[in-house]
């Protein structure tokens, strides 16, 4: 479904006038007509840029198993979106955006991405969520020079010039965490446990190195089941047996609903903190399938949580619950969705065009105040910088912040010392 | 041997061999740009797959769940002889293990696997795509069809080889690349593959790939063997009874589907620049026999016509409508299937039929004598083809 929102490009003056004022709250930049430069000058390389328009591109799965997860970016970037228009939109231009599915499939991300690029002739596209989609769609966006926004927290080992990764690399969601276990709750025993594929490997790879030479504590055991497994019966029982401080989870998906209710069923009570559960993977969303009374007592390390108290995210979850409904819930991605669309807007601003090239040259170094999860900035390899937070399970589904990390955090890809 | 020469090409079959081929060659490259021909090019690269099924199912009653194993088979081939000219230790120079895929070294591999070493040669990779899936096949099918295993069984161990296949290319991903699959090809012989030109040329080479299959193809089902296939399908006893080893005929067609398969997934790989095991699994299999019976299960043209129709009308539907594209594919298999039992093909031969009826009809003298009449003359000359028993 296309959307050609046009409501605000009309260029009555009185109209202007309104949304001007209507929007005094939060204006940054309205454009008046004057100060608009021409399509030609603003694009040199034949985007789909009018004098009044510009498109973009979302690509998600919005059928298919990974539908559930990839639904929360869609909407924040579209409310992003929407509330860029709403103010006037990017160099004077309203943003209208072309979705295309990814079904859960991904050859389909490769084609629609070539569409996306090529026919359609976008000037960014946010979208992917795996780490398998964001590999297929790769090699297509470097070949024609697109620019991605990618939200998901990932397994690092990548920096492409066509990417901008507005979720967190392994490294910034990982070490803090383990720091933060072994300070606060003097842990000394961890036990890894993640779903089969290349996020949980990298992921653990690199917390093994953290546990073992950083931190001088031991690890117990790793171990991985096939994505979609439920039984989850065998390595509870290992766990029950070795006793160790903390189980470190990087389980994805379908998968968390059986194992937490089975840790419950074996009579592990979560809240004791024995063992203290850290989970990497579970957000608000997965929390919806899982049940708050089945998560009670863990905690999770990542950036960003509903539950933020800055006024940004107030605001934040205000505009995102008036848009789609007070059952919604957020998750990290979904924050780090919302981010995509005012990123590249700011890049756009700071370069006065919508040429890929002169985009990707203005963004390292832009920066978000307005950001929900606080701050955030473009670091030189395109990642992010922000904070990691460590969010208890509540039966509520939320989680309560009971830890931040003083200072932003360096994204580092490839990570010296823990490949 | 002389009458079955005669009749090897009727002139219909010629007609629409050239009706495929002026679509293919001449009307989608002139009106197409090169982003919607290379997906045509990725249509048609199931479309092998499904000339195999025809075959295999139409014709032999072998129902195959798992024809992905076989596309996969052949995609991962050629994609693991791209992938070693693309991790050169230049080109991969920041991996810890410079020169070894980018998947191996992410996984903590720190030397080429020695099934991977054969196929830095181009050769090696062709007789890999050519022979590795029919050898696998054969396996499977003399341990079946030696056993009298058949139909319903059969379609259940093709799907949990299938499935089995899938978990095993996910879970070894530092062999395989994982879910991930092998992704980021770039040349081919120091060709680049990604170039629109190439697109091109991957185009035609594939569609000249499809007509050699098909021609291969007509040539089974022309020769006695074919008529064998659909003797056994109908009464295998039977078969039996007169003297023919019918198992040996069974594990013929299967492994010549599976090479079929396997030709489209290398074709695959070269068109769509990546190989994943979302192309393995069980969902791509039954996919394939569903471009097999909404073509026309009896027709290896039509095969190539469902293979394309289903899949542009995939690509169509889910740019039109994101959301909903699931339902509308659902209502179209369901529709044609219950409309046209015998596919698309078994409605273009009604068609055909009735036209040359009316042209017989109408160079004749008028012969008014009742509607009825011209119905089950209608009736008679459509079951000259044979339709398949329901199993």
């Amino acid at each position: 479904m296309r959307m050609r929102d046009k409501k605000a490009t009309t260029h009555s003056p009185l109209r202007r006038r309104l949304l001007k004022g209507f929007l005094a709250l939060q204006a940054a930049v309205v454009l008046g007509n004057a100060s608009i430069a021409s399509a030609e000058e603003v694009n040199t390389t034949g985007l789909a840029v009018t004098e009044d328009t510009v498109k973009v591109g979302i690509l998600h799965s919005i059928t298919g198993t990974m539908a559930i997860s990839e639904t929360g970016s869609v909407q924040a970037e579209k409310l992003a979106i929407d509330q860029i228009n709403a103010m006037g939109g990017v160099l004077g231009r309203q943003i209208e955006y072309i979705q295309e599915d990814g079904a859960s499939d991904w050859p389909t991300f490769a084609e629609k991405s070539r569409k996306l690029l090529v026919n359609d002739k976008v000037a960014a596209v946010f979208g992917c969520w795996t780490s398998a989609s964001r590999k297929a769609v790769l090699p297509v966006f470097e070949q024609y020079n697109g620019m991605l926004y990618y939200p998901t927290f990932y397994e690092g080992l990548e920096e492409s010039p066509n990417v901008i990764y507005t979720g967190q690399e392994a490294t910034q969601q990982i070490l803090e965490g383990l720091d933060w276990a072994s300070r606060e709750k003097g842990a000394k025993t961890f036990y890894l446990l993640g779903s089969d594929y290349i996020w949980p490997r990298t992921s653990n790879k690199i917390a093994r190195k953290h546990i073992e030479n950083k931190l001088g504590a031991k690890v117990l055991g790793e171990e991985y089941y096939p994505l979609g497994h439920t039984q989850f019966n065998s390595v509870i029982n290992k766990i029950k047996l070795r006793k160790p401080d903390v189980v470190f989870i990087s389980v994805v998906g379908g998968s968390n609903v059986a194992f937490y209710k089975q840790l419950k069923a074996a009579g592990i009570d979560m809240t004791q903190e024995k063992p203290l559960f850290v989970t990497i993977s579970v957000t608000e969303d997965e929390i919806l399938g899982i049940g708050g009374e089945n998560i009670d007592g863990i905690y999770a390390s990542m950036k960003y949580f509903q539950s933020l108290p800055n006024d940004n995210n107030q605001a934040f979850v205000k505009a995102f619950k008036e848009k789609y409904g007070d059952d919604i819930v957020i998750g990290d991605v979904t924050q780090a969705a919302y981010l995509g669309p005012w990123l590249w807007k700011a890049a756009v601003e700071k370069a006065g065009s919508f040429d890929i090239d002169k985009v990707r040259a203005a963004s390292p170094g832009i920066e978000l105040t307005t950001a929900p999860e606080g701050y955030v900035r473009i670091h030189e390899n395109h990642h992010l910088w922000s904070k990691t937070r460590i969010g208890k399970a509540h039966t509520d589904g939320q989680y309560e912040v009971v830890y931040e990390s003083s200072d932003l955090i360096e994204p580092n890809p490839f990570p010296e010392g823990y490949q | 041997m002389n009458v079955m020469k005669s009749n090897l090409f009727k002139r219909q079959d010629l007609i629409n061999y050239g009706l495929l081929a002026l679509l293919l060659l001449v009307v989608l490259p002139l009106t197409l740009d090169i982003f919607r021909l290379n997906l045509v090019g990725k249509y048609l690269s199931y479309a092998f797959a499904a000339i195999g099924l025809v075959l295999c199912w139409g014709y032999g009653g072998i129902l195959s769940l798992g024809q992905g194993i076989f596309f996969g088979i052949g995609g991962y081939a050629m994609a693991m002889f791209l992938k070693l000219e693309a991790s050169s230790p230049e080109a991969t120079a920041i991996q810890s293990t410079p020169g070894i895929p980018d998947f191996m070294d992410w996984n903590q591999l720190t030397a080429l696997p020695w099934f991977w070493e054969p196929f830095n040669s181009l050769g090696f990779t062709v007789l890999a795509i050519l022979f590795v899936a029919p050898l696998f096949a054969f396996v499977v099918a003399t341990a079946m069809f030696k056993r009298r295993v058949g139909g319903v069984y059969f379609a259940i161990i093709t799907q949990a080889i299938a499935a089995i296949l899938t978990i095993l290319i996910i879970g070894q991903q530092g062999y395989t690349g994982g879910v991930n699959g092998i992704t980021d090809l770039r040349t081919l012989m120091g060709w680049d593959i990604r170039s629109d030109s190439a697109k091109y040329v991957l185009y035609f080479f594939g569609v000249a790939m499809l007509f050699l299959c098909l021609l291969m193809a007509h040539l089974v089902l022309k020769s006695k063997l074919g008529r064998l296939l659909v003797a056994i399908r109908d009464r295998e006893d039977r078969v039996r009874f007169s003297g023919y080893d019918v198992s040996n005929f069974k594990i013929f067609v299967f492994c010549f589907a599976a090479m079929l398969s396997a030709i489209g997934g290398a074709m695959f790989t070269l068109q769509v620049g990546f190989m994943s095991p979302t192309l393995v699994g069980i969902v791509p299999s039954i996919e394939m026999v569903i471009f097999c019976a909404l073509g026309g299960r009896l027709s290896i043209i039509g095969a190539v016509y469902g293979a394309l129709l289903v899949n542009a009308a995939k690509t169509t539907m889910s740019e039109a409508f994101p959301e909903l594209w699931l339902f509308a594919m659902g209502a179209l298999f369901i529709g044609v299937v219950l409309a046209f039992p015998n596919g698309l093909a078994g409605l273009y031969t009604l068609l055909v039929d009735k036209f040359k009826q009316r042209r017989a009809h109408s160079s004749a003298p008028a012969n008014r004598t009742s509607a009825p009449a011209a119905e089950k003359e209608q009736v008679d000359s459509s079951s000259g083809v044979t339709a398949p028993s329901q199993s």
